[in-house]
Order: C-alpha cells, then sequence, then structure tokens
C-alpha cells in the first residue's frame, strides 16, 4: 500500500513517519509539498511534525496552503485515509480538513512528555475498532498543541487521560465526520518501538492502512 | 565613541599598538581600512586562541579511531560499521550574557552548523549551563530566557536537545555560561572538509542574506570583560531557525549529490574568518566579489566582510556544478550566489564596487595572530577543610530532601521538557540520568553522550579538577554501557592577563591531559572562553568535557532507573566521600581528594563489559550530593524504594553526601551481582550494598538508620527548579 508522507520546508517528522510506515507493511513515497498532485498510487496520507515554515504566520497556516494539499484534500474527500500528526494536525485544522484550532499550550512553553491517551471514539479501525486497546502510552511535543473547539460538534477520537498542554475537554486528536481524516497532537512514530519504550504508535499506523496491529 | 578623534583606528578595534604594527610587517604595507577591521576581528581572542594556543598542546588530540582532531569545524572519530560522529563543544557566554534568548538561541545555530560544515547530519545537542544564584532576578531572567532560547532553536531545526548539565553559583552571577555541543553522524566516505581546494572553483555563499547583525559582535563581546551598564546589545546576532532547518537539509542533499568541494560555516568574524581559514587550510587564494552578496541593508565593504549574520554556509564547488547548487538550493528556498573563486594566489581578495577592498595573505589572517605567553602565578594552596567547623545537621532525612530541593540537585525535568528531546525516534535513553543515548540512524549502534564540569574542584585544585572533568564525563557515558571514544572541551576561564587564571588554564589542561590519556582518548575539538569576568567576580574555571560512546548494539544500553523489587544494589568503584568542595558544602573550600586514572580507567572498561553482558538493570554515577543523592534519584527514576548499608566513616553527612573517587551505584539480579562483584579488578571493590524494593529511600549506616520516603524524596527533587524560579 503505498502512503504519501508529506514534506514541507521545515518538516522534521518524514523520516520518522517514513519509518513507521515501513513498519506496518506500506510502502511510504515522499510527497513534496509544491508539487500539484500526490503520487502516483497514493493510498493513504501522512502529514508528519514539524515546523513547516518555521511556524511563520501560525503553525500549519502557510503549509495548508501549499500546492499538495489541494490534492490531500481532494483525496480526503474520496474517502481516502489521511493521517496528521503534530505540525500535520494543524495543517489540516487550517485546511479545514479537521475542526477546530490549536493554540498555544497554557504553560506558555513547549512541552515533551510521555502522555497517557484514552480512545474516545473504539468505532474506527483507526486504532483497532472494539478490540483495540482502550489506552495509549505517546510522547507529546508541541509549543502550540492545545486544541480548541467544541467537542459536541466534532469527532473526538483521542483524549489525554492527564492534560499537560490545555486543551478543551482533554482533545488530543479529533477526526472528520467520515472518520478517513485523523488528527493528533502526540507522535505515534515515536512509539512503534520497544527501544523507545512503547509500540503502542503502531495502532494508528496499523489503522492507516485498513489493518489491525 | 566621543574619543575617537583621538583614540587610534587599531584600538578603537581593539588592536594593541604592537599587533597595529606586526600587519605591515606581514603585508608589505599598510593595511587599508577593512583590512585592519579584519585583522582586529580574526586577531582576536575569540579567532585566534592567542593567549591560550600556547597552553593547549598538552592535549592529546589524535589516537585510533580519530579521523579528524582539531583543526576543523568539527573532529571526527570512528564509531564502526563505517560510520564516524563528528562533535564539538562551544561557548556562547557574553551574548547570552546580553541578551540571552538570542545568546543562546544562536550558539545552538553555530554549533549544528559546525557539525554540518563536516558533511554529518546532526544528531544530538547538549547543553551546559551556568548562571548564579536563582534567588538574584537577573539570574532567573537569564536563565529561563537562555532555556527559551534553546527551546526555540532546537526543536524547531529537528536535532534533539538530549542532555547537558546545569549549575548555580554567584561566581556566574555576572558572567553566565553558555555551552552548546552537538554530535553528527557521517559515512567514513561522505566526510567534507573546510579546506579550500581547485583554483577555478566557484565559492558560493548559501543561506541568510548579510545584514549589520554582529558586526564585531561576538569577537569582540567574546574577547573583553562585559561591565555593567554598558550596551551591546546591537552586537548580538539575531537567530532564524526555521532557515537553519533548510540550510541541514540543503547541505545534506548537496553532499549525498557529490556537489560539495568544501563545506565551512560563518560564524565569528563572518564571511572574512570562513573564507580565510578556507583558503589557508587549503594552500588557495579566494576572490570574493562583495557586490553578489545578497544583502538584507545597504552596507560597507568591511561590514559585509565582518557581519556575523547567522544561517549561512560556503561552498566550493565544481564550476560545472554551480548550477545545480543553484537549483537544489532553489527547492529549499534559500538564497545562494555564486560570489567568487578559488585561486592559487594564496591571498583573500574582496573586490566592492570596483575596487580592491582587500588583498591580504589568507594565512596572515588565519594563522599568523601572535600568540602570547600568559602569567602562570600559581594561587595558594587551599586550606584544609575544618569539619568541626561545618555544622553537623540535627536532622538527617531534612538535610536529604533539602539537597533534593536545591536547583543544583534536583531534578533538571524543568529544563529537558521544554526541549524535544525525542525528534528522530532514536533517543533510546532519555534526558535526566548519567548519559543519553541516541541510536544511530540505520545503524544497530547508539552513541551515548554526556557533559560534565568540575568548578569547584577546578578553584581549589585545578589539577584535580581538571582531570575530575574528563573523568566525570566518561563515567556518566560508561553508566550506560557504551565505551568512550572521544572527547571535546570548552574552558571557561576569567582574564588570563591577570592572578593566578593563567595558572589554573595550565593545571586544568595538564589534569584533563592526564584524564584522557588513562582513557586512551583524544580531544577532537573544543573551544575556550577567556574574560568570564567582571569587576565583581571572576568565575571558577570551569572546563565543560563532552565525552561520546559507543554501544555495538542499541539494546545493550543501560538507564539510571532501578528496575526490579529485590534485586541487589553494589556501589562499586573507588574512593572516599569527603565534603571538601563538595555540593553540600555548596562551596569551592577544602582539599577534595584527587581521582586515580588508573582506576578510572579500570571502573569505565568493567562497567562497558557488564553491559555488554547484560549483568546491569541500572547503573548511575555517584556525583553531586554523594550516594545519597544518587540512590534516590535512581529509586524516584524507577519509581521503587531502596536500601542501601555503608561502613560509618568520619561523620554522617560525609558519609551520606559526600562525593569524590570514582562510585557507581550498580543494580542488578543476585546471581548477575555476584558476576560483577567476580569481574571487579584490583584497586576497585564493592564499597556498599543494598536491595532495591520499599517505598522508602534508606541508608543505614551501622546500626544508624536514615530514610525519607520515596514520595517526599520525588516531591523535593521535582520541585526543585520549579520552586526557585516562582
Amino acid at each position: 500500500m503505498t502512503v504519501a508522507v508529506v514534506r514541507f520546508p521545515g518538516s522534521l517528522d518524514h523520516e520518522s513517519a517514513a519509518r513507521a510506515v515501513r513498519q506496518a507493511g506500506g510502502e511510504p513515497v515522499e510527497a513534496w509539498h509544491a508539487d500539484a498532485s500526490l503520487p502516483p498510487d497514493t493510498e493513504a496520507v501522512v502529514i508528519p511534525g514539524g515546523f513547516s515554515y518555521g511556524d511563520h504566520l501560525r503553525p500549519g497556516a502557510i503549509a495548508s496552503r501549499s500546492a499538495v494539499m489541494a490534492d490531500v484534500a481532494r483525496h480526503a474527500e474520496r474517502g481516502g485515509r489521511v493521517l496528521g500528526i503534530c505540525n500535520g494536525f494543524q495543517v489540516l485544522c487550517e485546511a479545514g480538513l479537521l475542526p477546530g484550532a490549536l493554540r498555544t499550550n497554557a504553560a506558555l512553553s513547549f512541552v515533551c512528555r510521555q502522555v497517557e491517551l484514552e480512545i474516545s471514539d473504539r468505532s474506527t479501525q483507526w486504532t483497532g475498532g472494539e478490540r483495540g486497546p482502550e489506552r495509549l502510552s505517546i510522547p507529546v511535543k508541541n509549543h502550540d498543541g492545545a486544541w480548541f473547539g467544541d467537542p459536541d460538534r466534532a469527532r473526538v477520537m483521542l483524549r489525554y487521560v492527564d492534560d499537560p498542554l490545555g486543551s478543551t475537554d482533554r482533545v488530543a486528536g479529533v477526526a472528520n465526520d467520515g472518520g478517513n481524516v485523523l488528527g493528533l497532537m502526540p507522535h505515534p512514530e515515536e512509539a512503534c518501538d520497544p527501544l523507545l519504550g512503547s509500540t503502542d504508535g503502531r495502532h494508528l499506523f496499523a489503522g492507516l492502512l485498513g489493518r489491525a496491529a | 565613541m566621543s574619543d575617537a578623534a583621538t583614540t587610534p583606528r587599531h584600538r578603537e578595534l581593539g588592536l594593541t599598538d604592537d599587533e597595529a604594527a606586526r600587519i605591515p610587517e606581514l603585508i608589505g604595507r599598510e593595511p587599508t581600512d577593512p583590512e585592519l577591521v579584519m585583522f582586529s576581528l580574526m586577531w582576536s581572542e575569540h579567532c585566534s586562541y592567542k593567549h591560550s594556543k600556547l597552553l593547549l598542546g598538552g592535549l592529546p588530540t589524535s589516537g585510533p579511531g580519530v579521523l579528524q582532531g582539531p583543526g576543523e569545524n568539527a573532529g571526527l572519530v570512528d564509531v564502526g560499521d563505517g560510520l564516524a560522529v563528528a562533535f564539538k563543544i562551544e561557548s556562547h557566554n557574553h551574548p547570552s550574557a546580553v541578551e540571552p534568548f538570542e545568546g543562546a538561541a544562536t550558539g545552538v545555530g553555530g554549533i549544528v552548523r559546525d557539525v554540518l560544515a563536516m558533511g554529518a547530519r546532526p544528531i544530538a545537542l547538549l547543553d551546559a549551563l551556568r548562571f548564579g544564584s536563582l534567588e538574584s532576578a537577573r539570574s532567573r531572567h537569564l536563565f529561563t530566557q537562555a532555556v527559551a532560547g534553546i527551546a526555540h532553536y532546537g526543536n524547531c531545526i529537528g536535532v534533539p536537545t538530549v542532555g547537558g548539565e546545569i549549575g548555580f553559583d554567584d561566581c556566574y552571577e555576572e558572567s553566565c555560561l553558555v555551552n552548546a555541543m552537538c554530535v553528527g553522524v557521517v559515512g567514513h566516505d561522505r566526510t567534507l572538509s573546510a579546506a579550500g581546494r581547485g583554483p577555478g572553483n566557484a565559492v558560493v555563499l548559501i543561506g541568510n542574506r548579510t545584514g549589520r547583525d554582529g558586526i564585531g559582535g561576538a569577537s569582540v563581546l567574546a574577547s573583553a570583560e562585559l561591565d555593567a551598564g554598558q550596551d551591546l546589545r546591537p552586537s548580538v546576532q539575531v537567530s532564524d531557525p526555521f532557515t537553519e532547518r533548510k540550510l541541514i537539509d540543503c547541505c545534506l542533499a548537496l553532499a549525498e549529490d557529490d556537489l560539495l568541494v568544501s563545506l565551512q560555516d560563518l560564524g565569528a568574524a563572518g564571511l572574512t574568518s570562513a573564507s580565510s581559514e578556507m583558503a589557508a587550510k587549503g594552500g588557495v587564494g579566494l576572490d570574493l566579489d562583495l557586490d553578489k552578496i545578497p544583502l538584507r541593508e545597504p552596507l560597507e565593504a568591511a561590514e559585509i566582510l565582518v557581519s556575523e549574520s547567522q544561517e549561512r554556509m560556503l561552498a566550493v564547488v565544481e564550476p560545472a556544478d554551480v548550477d545545480r547548487v543553484l537549483e537544489v538550493c532553489r527547492r529549499w528556498e534559500l538564497e545562494a550566489e555564486a560570489i567568487g573563486a578559488v585561486t592559487d594566489s594564496g591571498r583573500l581578495v574582496a573586490r566592492h564596487r570596483g575596487e580592491v577592498v582587500a588583498d591580504l595573505p589568507a594565512r596572515a589572517l588565519a594563522d599568523d595572530a601572535p600568540a602570547y605567553s600568559v602569567p602562570i602565578d600559581p594561587a595558594p594552596p587551599s586550606e584544609e577543610l575544618d569539619l568541626a567547623a561545618v555544622p553537623e545537621p540535627a536532622d538527617l532525612g531534612r538535610a536529604w530532601l533539602g539537597l533534593l530541593r536545591d536547583p543544583n540537585l534536583g531534578s533538571p525535568r524543568w529544563i529537558y521538557q521544554r526541549y524535544d528531546h525525542l525528534v528522530g525516534a532514536n533517543t533510546v535513553v532519555r534526558p535526566g540520568g548519567d548519559a543519553a543515548v541516541v541510536r544511530l540512524p540505520g545503524s544497530d549502534r547508539a552513541i551515548a553522550v554526556a557533559t560534565d564540569g568540575t568548578e569547584r574542584h577546578c578553584q581549589v585544585d585545578p589539577r584535580a579538577g581538571g582531570a575530575a572533568a574528563v573523568l566525570d564525563a566518561a563515567r556518566n557515558v560508561a553508566c550506560t554501557g557504551a565505551r568512550p571514544i572521544g572527547a571535546t572541551d570548552c574552558l571557561n576561564f576569567g582574564n588570563p592577563e591577570k592572578g593566578a587564571t593563567g595558572w589554573r588554564l595550565r593545571e586544568v589542561i595538564a589534569g584533563m591531559a592526564d584524564a584522557l590519556d588513562a582513557l586512551g582518548i583524544a580531544v577532537v575539538s573544543g573551544n575556550v572562553s577567556l574574560y568570564n569576568e567582571s569587576r565583581e567576580r571572576i568565575v571558577h574555571p570551569t572546563p565543560i568535557v563532552g565525552v561520546v560512546g559507543v554501544l555495538e548494539h542499541s539494546e545493550q544500553r543501560v538507564g539510571h532507573a532501578f528496575a526490579h523489587e529485590g534485586e541487589t544494589v553494589l556501589l562499586i568503584g573507588y574512593g572516599e566521600p569527603r565534603l571538601d568542595a563538595s555540593a553540600y558544602l555548596g562551596s569551592a573550600r577544602g582539599r577534595p581528594p584527587a581521582p586515580d586514572p588508573a582506576r578510572e580507567r579500570a571502573l569505565v572498561d568493567t562497567l562497558t563489559s557488564a553491559a555488554a553482558d547484560g549483568l546491569m538493570s541500572s547503573a548511575h554515577d555517584v556525583s553531586d550530593g554523594g550516594v545519597a543523592v544518587a540512590l534516590t534519584e535512581s529509586a524516584i527514576a524507577g519509581g521503587v524504594g531502596a536500601t542501601l548499608e555503608i561502613a560509618p566513616g568520619r561523620r554522617a553527612d560525609e558519609d551520606l553526601f559526600g562525593e569524590g573517587g570514582g562510585r557507581v551505584l550498580v543494580s542488578a539480579t543476585p546471581d548477575d551481582a555476584d558476576r560483577l562483584e567476580a569481574m571487579l579488578p584490583d584497586g576497585l571493590g564493592v564499597i556498599a550494598r543494598g536491595r532495591v524494593g520499599g517505598d522508602e529511600v534508606v541508608i543505614a549506616r551501622g546500626s544508624e538508620r536514615t530514610s525519607i520516603r520515596l514520595d517526599d524524596a520525588a516531591a523535593a527533587y521535582e520541585a526543585a527548579l520549579p520552586e526557585a524560579l516562582a
């Protein structure tokens, strides 16, 4: 399964995300921000973390208007899966593909630490459905990661057990109505290897490929 | 500037009369004004090491595995599998004292570009910080802003900040220390050099536009004492980490496509330093057309030549490749211009608006700076510590918790939680322990890296303190199971022209050399920062030593957290605890025992063998705060209590909190503990034994038992920095 990993100037986690895709059984291919279309045969998309365009203007704001994002939107409209991680989540919100916005953390500083997530919506394949885990341990690392929005009008997928960022209703990740576009602030690609302390991130990459971890 | 009319130009620029007189002798005529400015910066302390280079010769700089010693942008050491690590530590003390956010941020940027210039991909950053006591509002401001600057820059460029250390002492009140270290990885056959080669090749400037920032800044700032009230803010550079990230991506792409003949960072003294060093190293000349340099604002020739605008690299490129290089730069949305050519003249020639504004032998700038011997006036030996005059605590448990709550000893979490220490998904041992461990991309191997400084020890006994800085860093690395393979150092001292500073510098270097020789490793890069003093006080001699080690298999790495209830605790090593110059004493007094480099080597070898055999569940160096603090740290990290039984020495507080020797706290299964004990060579022994378990941290000293509850300990430890900053 071909998975496009989008790369903007300032993307940082594209290689880790590609590694996680490959480990899950997918074939990662780089999608360059300036290209008008996703690579041929793209079946799923990852928008990885980083500081696209140096967070200038607002995190994700400039990247959301880049050429490749128009094709990401078409891919999402067709029902294709899109996983946005950290800056990728910010890009998807800025692009209008996900509800809400990401604000500066309540601590007004960068926060890098392991967090426990509870899976609020277990009806999708993203986390392995009802047979999947109830909780995930994954690191979070961002400066502007506090989700702000109306949880009643968003499909909340993941919540922090103990929110270090100051998000509305502890929201860590949301999906679109169709459930095929998921954005989250924590970094599942940093939790796919026992050497790194957790393999819980594998569920999300398996979900991206439409299978169980 | 009111006396500008009467002060000769060279003195205004910081050159002595003798230095100014030397220039016409070297170049055969009077220098032009831009040339004089260029000399003044290249011959500054910061660029030329003129007051320290005669002393630095004693450090070992070559040996097995060393692929590149000092002299390039960073050193290179073999790590196996056809890979090498490039690393260096550098100070940004003076800029950080003036503008801590930008000063610290640009310090990170500079050291990353040094590693990048070797063709290496930066994979780890560390920061060693020293500030005045946090009771001072000014120090709180400088410290929090420096941390914010490091976070801002390091996080945005995607290089994990995995370690470093921190110290607060009044001696740093006016002269804070901000030392940044970067480690990168590169294939043996892919390394780059700064040496310019091939007359006829093009010189390409890549990155930010050139502006008026930092004109004479780093060089002048870093080469004189700072006095309160001086407004030096315009001299500090401004950081642009987004452009740095693009530079990293772009330079690595250019290197991968074999498009670079040589590569050099623009740091202190900007284009002057970069181009003269490139030419001098390669034995070539460079012709530069200053009109081709993209400017942010109109600048004079001299300003263009010495601007310290950040995020710029200078590359030598074959003429046929120039268009491809410019295309790759455009892909990364970076400005790049061919600004000149390599010649065979050995001269650095700069043209501006049709005129030659500088035409100098490159070596005169880069290599012919004067070297001064500094006065070697020994400080009087420190007095023996009168233990009777050190009040003994009425409640040892309270004193123990008090130490954990000290910002010098408490958890550094407040700092490292602000840094992305994970990016790249290779951080297999996170910050907070002895050394961070980072897996090498595409390899099963990992590196361990730590920095250490021993300023109180160096103040009372510079030779032993210098050795201790090296040995402590090496022991930290070995606690993860890694074998030390190389070192880098940043020597932070006061004004070497006064007092005992010159002697202390010499002694610290001698002690470091003894320790490095015993460990069989070399210093492959480094930096000297002098004039860290104000009218009020001089910083303690503060050598910060960074040691890099290698683990052949990442999964062999050992952390410092107690892992399993019921396991055996062993305190192994040598030496007896002393309160002299300890963190518990909190001042540089007394005569701490000198470390024994040969026994330290044996301890390092034992730890690496034990890790390779999988014998240790945890290992933790006993350092500041003594065995009591080390035991507590392993317990807090593991979330489980422990008991250690020690033999009574002179005094209870000394036994618990004393420092000295080389002592490591290990936990293991009872069987593995027996095996480890059997491995200990002559000169090393089991100093104390204990057991992991319970919800208290206990030290039994004969029949006397001191304990603290694990949750109280964790609360005190975690509160130390946040409370001091509140």
